[in-house]
């Protein structure tokens, strides 16, 4: 804070000066408090980011460090050409599809339910903020053993009688419902604080005309809410990609639920290929990176629209 | 908007389903914690036969002490600096006047986007070079990191929000510039701070990846990656109660801090996303 205080006082002391010095100044200051936040994301976000980009041209494992040699793009060829890889990506979008689609019905409701109620509001708000802060791993464990044959209730409850996390189907389910009950709080409250921007008087007017509370949320509601919508969808989504504790957790990426952070995870500090692990690293971003190219491509004029507006 | 008896019931029951779904594996949990462990295996949602020997079991040895300790040191010092930093770089966001700002916001964005497994693999690497593998400052680096993006959203916002001119007018009453920030800025901007704080500390506390991958021993191992470790009684029974016991040790702040805290995260969590 001290630093802020030091700045606020070289700002406005040389208001006498001529405006291009008082301009100049600023911008130094600016620049001066930036600096430390973006020399740390830059060294830790950046550079690493290049370094597995190098890393994925050469044939790098740990455990014969003598045969380090540059290979070109071999290894994007191993990893490109072996199924292991597309059956991951199948799984991981199978998982974030199915998630964020249940997540934004539930948080769409679970908004509504905030929005409208007329008692009780506080205590869902405060009650849905709990998936959201527990640690994901506490959460994964208390779903394994709710779901575990030998410990927990649900097996009993559904009538299974063979261990449902050694089951492929099954352990989607119990994947896909740790990921919903985490994550949902997070898309309601991001819908909820757009719900709080669209006007009452829209509402009663189209009441007075006699559009039925249906026809109400998806004339008036969606549209104006649209923006929130696709940033809440965006970040579930980038966010449902990178999957890695639950599963590790559930599954350890056992029945074919192995995600691509699983295998990234596995090639890298397993096996210690570290050519091959930067390859599906870099890969992982490619895709991320294509994710949000498509969100923001496809969405942008509403994107930009909601920032022009703030 | 008059309530009728029959719309209240409406609520009240889509409430309870609502707050009921929301703390089953909690309840689940804690109930497994508090299960005896000749019990605990028996599937029931409620013990039978209720102890504490689980809880009393983790403190015996420092795989679960030395876990915390860890937890607790990394994720608060994580907290102070990076909300120091996200203070400076969103002050200068929210206020000044200068060319590149746009690009600090998008390179945050970015990072906010990216996907932590890209860079576990170098910085394995790296950490084990220059000595920073299985260290705190190991872990502190990249939770900085990815958390900056976060705090500098969250905080430019709510420093958006504040009424600048009220420090001119301080000053014209004839405090001093430094009287000024303290009486009348601090205050204000606090709340925000605080609320990025929290969301930080939550961050910090939650992750798994990088405290898997870049620690090996208690040195540097938090609560997630310990959990994951802890050994069974025998190498075929899975340690269940242990787990449990210190799942609910490692939540129960947390709810306490959400509890107390609710309006400023939910102000916090929509902020940066919304207003951003």
């Amino acid at each position: 804070m001290s630093t802020t205080t030091a700045g606020r006082v070289t700002t406005t002391q040389p208001k006498r000066k001529k405006i291009s010095d008082r301009a100049k100044a600023e911008r130094r200051l600016g620049w001066l408090l930036c600096a430390p936040a973006v020399i740390v994301m830059l060294l830790v976000a950046g550079y690493p980011i290049l370094n597995a980009f190098v890393l994925s041209l050469q044939r790098a494992d740990l455990r014969f460090p003598d045969a380090n040699k540059f290979i070109g793009f071999d290894n994007y060829g191993t990893v490109l050409s072996s199924s292991l890889w597309w059956q991951d990506v199948f799984h991981t979008l199978i998982i974030t599809g199915i998630s964020v689609a249940i997540e934004l019905v539930l948080g769409m409701l679970l908004a509504l339910v905030m929005h409208r109620a007329i008692f009780g509001r506080g205590a869902v708000r405060t009650s849905i903020l709990i998936p959201y802060g527990i640690v994901t791993v506490v959460a994964a464990f208390s779903w394994r053993y709710a779901w575990s044959l030998d410990s927990g209730w649900i097996p009993g409850l559904l009538g299974i009688n063979t261990d449902p996390l050694t089951q492929t189907g099954w352990s989607y389910v119990a994947v896909i419902i740790t990921e919903v009950w985490k994550t949902t709080p997070f898309m309601a409250l991001l819908l909820l604080a757009g719900l709080a921007l669209v006007p009452d008087e829209l509402h009663e007017a189209a009441k007075v005309d006699g559009a039925s509370a249906w026809q109400r949320f998806w004339r008036i509601t969606v549209p104006l809410i649209k923006p929130a919508i696709l940033v809440a969808l965006l970040f579930r989504t980038l966010d449902a990609f990178r999957i890695f504790d639950s599963v590790f957790i559930l599954t350890a990426g056992q029945n074919n639920t192995e995600t691509v952070s699983i295998l990234g995870y596995n090639q890298l500090l397993n096996r210690l290929n570290l050519g091959l692990g930067s390859t599906v690293s870099v890969l992982i971003f490619v895709m991320v990176v294509i994710i949000a190219f498509i969100f923001v491509k496809g969405f942008g004029t509403s994107l930009a629209q909601q920032r022009g507006e703030t | 908007m008059p309530s009728t008896g029959r719309e209240k019931a409406t609520w009240g029951v889509i409430n309870v389903v609502v707050i009921l779904a929301a703390l089953i594996p909690v309840l689940w949990i804690i109930s497994l914690s508090f299960k005896d462990p000749s019990t605990i295996a028996d599937g029931n949602f409620f013990p039978s036969k209720w102890s504490t020997e689980n809880y009393s079991g983790i403190f015996q040895t420092s795989e679960f002490t030395d876990a915390l300790r860890n937890s607790i040191g990394i994720a608060l010092i994580t907290t102070v600096i990076a909300v120091t930093v996200a203070c400076m770089a969103a002050y200068a966001i929210a206020r000044l006047n200068f060319p590149g700002k746009v690009l600090i916001l998008t390179a945050a964005l970015a990072v906010a986007m990216f996907p932590p497994i890209s860079i576990v693999g170098p910085l394995f690497n790296i950490w084990r070079e220059v000595g920073l593998y299985d260290t705190w400052p190991g872990l502190i680096i990249p939770y900085l990191s990815f958390s900056l993006p976060l705090a500098i959203y969250t905080l430019s916002a709510f420093f958006r929000e504040i009424p600048w001119e009220l420090e001119q007018a301080a000053q014209v009453d004839g405090a001093t510039p430094f009287q000024a920030f303290r009486k009348v800025i601090v205050p204000l901007a606090a709340p925000g701070v605080f609320t990025t704080a929290i969301l930080v500390f939550i961050f910090a506390w939650n992750d798994f990846l990088f405290a898997i991958s870049l620690t090996s021993t208690n040195a540097a191992r938090t609560v997630p990656a310990a959990l994951s470790a802890f050994p069974g009684e025998s190498q075929f029974t899975q340690p269940i109660g242990s787990v449990a016991a210190a799942a609910v040790i490692v939540t129960v702040p947390i709810i306490i801090m959400v509890l107390i805290f609710q309006r400023r995260i939910v102000a916090g969590l929509t902020a940066g996303a919304v207003k951003g």
